[in-house]
């Protein structure tokens, strides 16, 4: 090999390494593109009213998002009563109680669910809550949400649960202990931080959807007090404020954004703290 | 090889006398392959018996058929009989569950639970077999330890994570596991392969204390292993068993030709 060769390589070698960590950065560059402009645009707007009043009347200066907030939170928790059991059931099925073909299908379906534009579930559970009930709802708003969380768990659990080794499912059956026994005390005890890890991922997820909204939960101005009830969320929020012709509200819904992305950042923090001696553990 | 000047002396019973396992034209088949075939075979009570053979001929899949975990893979069938006792462990009324209650089993690879303490672990069959009693429970945790040859080492940290462990601090810990739940038999899968020598000498030494109580299976690739601590071996080639009885004949004087080629190392 000659010399000029050997430099070749070397100034190649280089060049590649810095186009590789030029493209790093633009991965994150975005993130902090939106942060900074966020934190110029909506950290005027964001005080102890924000968070504590109700939106005011067009013209009226002040008021807060409070409802919208809490209407987020609501409908996150509607939507888990129905996504997390669903999801973590389903991947425990497939990982667990291996049926080939059925899980063929299964995880295809879910794999093409996933790839579902988060507006058509809007479409969808317009047609099967919101009309028959006459009404938009709290409730549709968390169903839609929940369907949408569904293969995200579910695919998620499936993974995390085929982490653990199978010498454990192995030791456990042969103490003569029964499968669900062992599936709920072993395995899933065993992965549990890993499907903390995928729920709290899939909340953050939905926290953010606005378009399934639009056709379920409709947001409104108010405190709301019952299911049947349309709700506000954040994202209904600031949607319907930067749509807007009125600077307070433009505002508004700066702030309303910045506040999300440190919701949804806030839960991927606790995500990673939860989770983060899990791989210096032996395996 | 010459034989071990240590190997056990041949033992006054006969196998088939007392035997706690007794399989019947054992064939099976993964799929379309048989990995058994056509295996009798009679375990003698309160003895060690050693399966010993090369790769693939069908050591484990026997030893997993004690218990019926061969039957955790779907595509499983078995023909002939298997009885634990008297009892046909694969007649239709019987769980796979009640017979591994009464057939415990060590894996090669030590495997406590990572998200138990010392003592969760030993008690996690009684547990979750719905035994409460706190008193029992930790009796059975000492009388356990104590059997396993770990209680001196671990009796001041029982509630320490049970992988805080040396490697064969855990495989004797999985032994403690199995015990507790007062198994009949206890089958062991090569359970001293991943140890050093010190490790897999008190794993031999232990072996050697429990057949006053147990019966015990072990499959060995490691022929010191076998001439050392069993009374019994059973040599299998290709699916089949190709000879069986007292170690110290097996390893002296064998009657089939394979076997003395497997034992003197000539090949496998």
């Amino acid at each position: 090999m000659t010399v000029s060769n050997h430099h070749w390589r070397k100034a190649i070698n280089v060049f590649m390494q810095a186009l590789t960590f030029v493209c790093a950065i633009l991965v994150i560059l975005p993130l902090l593109l939106v942060f900074f402009y966020l934190l110029k645009q909506g950290a005027g707007a964001v005080n102890w009213a924000f968070f504590t009043e109700l939106p005011k009347p067009v013209g009226e200066v002040g008021g807060g998002m409070a409802n919208a907030i809490l209407g987020t939170f609501i409908l996150i928790l509607l939507a888990s009563c129905l996504g997390v059991p669903v999801g973590v059931l389903g991947g425990v099925f497939l990982s667990e109680y291996r049926h080939r073909q059925l899980n063929w299908w299964i995880r295809f379906t879910a794999d093409i669910i996933n790839g579902v534009p988060s507006i058509t579930w809007g479409m969808v559970v317009y047609a099967l809550i919101v009309l028959p009930m006459k009404g938009f709802s709290t409730l549709a708003g968390g169903v839609v949400l929940g369907l949408i969380m569904i293969p995200l768990i579910m695919r998620t659990t499936e993974e995390v649960l085929q982490l653990v080794p199978n010498g454990y499912r192995e030791a456990a059956l042969a103490l003569g202990i029964a499968q669900w026994r062992v599936i709920v005390q072993i395995v899933l005890r065993t992965a549990l931080k890993g499907i903390v890890t995928g729920v709290m991922l899939a909340l953050a997820r939905v926290a953010g959807e606005t378009a399934p909204l639009l056709f379920t939960a409709f947001g409104n101005a108010y405190w709301t007090h019952r299911l049947t009830e349309p709700i506000a969320a954040l994202p209904l929020q600031i949607f319907n404020y930067a749509i807007s012709p009125y600077d307070d509200w433009h505002r508004q819904a700066w702030a309303g954004a910045l506040v999300l992305i440190l919701l949804i950042s806030g839960i991927n923090i606790c995500v990673r703290t939860l989770t983060r001696d899990r791989f210096s553990k032996r395996a | 090889m010459q034989p071990m000047p240590n190997a056990t002396v041949e033992p006054k019973s006969d196998p088939a006398k007392v035997a706690a396992v007794t399989a019947r034209s054992l064939s099976i088949f993964f799929g379309n392959h048989a990995v058994l075939k056509n295996v009798s075979i009679d375990i003698g009570a309160r003895a060690v018996t050693a399966i010993i053979g090369p790769s693939g001929c069908g050591k484990s899949t026997f030893l997993r058929s004690i218990n019926r975990m061969h039957e955790l893979n779907p595509d499983a069938r078995m023909e002939g009989e298997i009885r634990l006792f008297g009892d046909d462990i694969y007649s239709r009324d019987v769980e796979p569950v009640v017979v591994r209650r009464r057939v415990g089993m060590v894996f090669q690879k030590s495997n406590p639970f990572p998200t138990m303490s010392i003592a969760e672990n030993v008690t996690v069959g009684l547990r979750l077999n719905g035994e409460r009693n706190k008193k029992i429970l930790a009796s059975r945790t000492e009388e356990s330890l104590r059997m396993a040859a770990l209680w001196d080492e671990v009796k001041d940290r029982l509630h320490a994570p049970a992988i805080s462990l040396s490697g064969g601090q855990q495989q004797r810990l999985c032994i403690a596991r199995a015990l507790a739940v007062q198994p009949e038999v206890l089958l062991m899968d090569e359970p001293a392969s991943a140890l050093d020598p010190l490790a897999t000498q008190k794993i031999e030494d232990l072996i050697i204390e429990l057949k006053k109580d147990y019966t015990i299976v072990i499959v060995t690739h490691n022929m010191q292993q076998a001439a050392r601590s069993s009374d019994f071996t059973a040599f299998f080639y290709l699916g089949e068993l190709v000879e069986f009885g007292p170690t110290t004949r097996i390893f002296t004087n064998p009657v089939q030709k394979r076997t003395e080629d497997y034992v003197t190392g000539r090949f496998g």
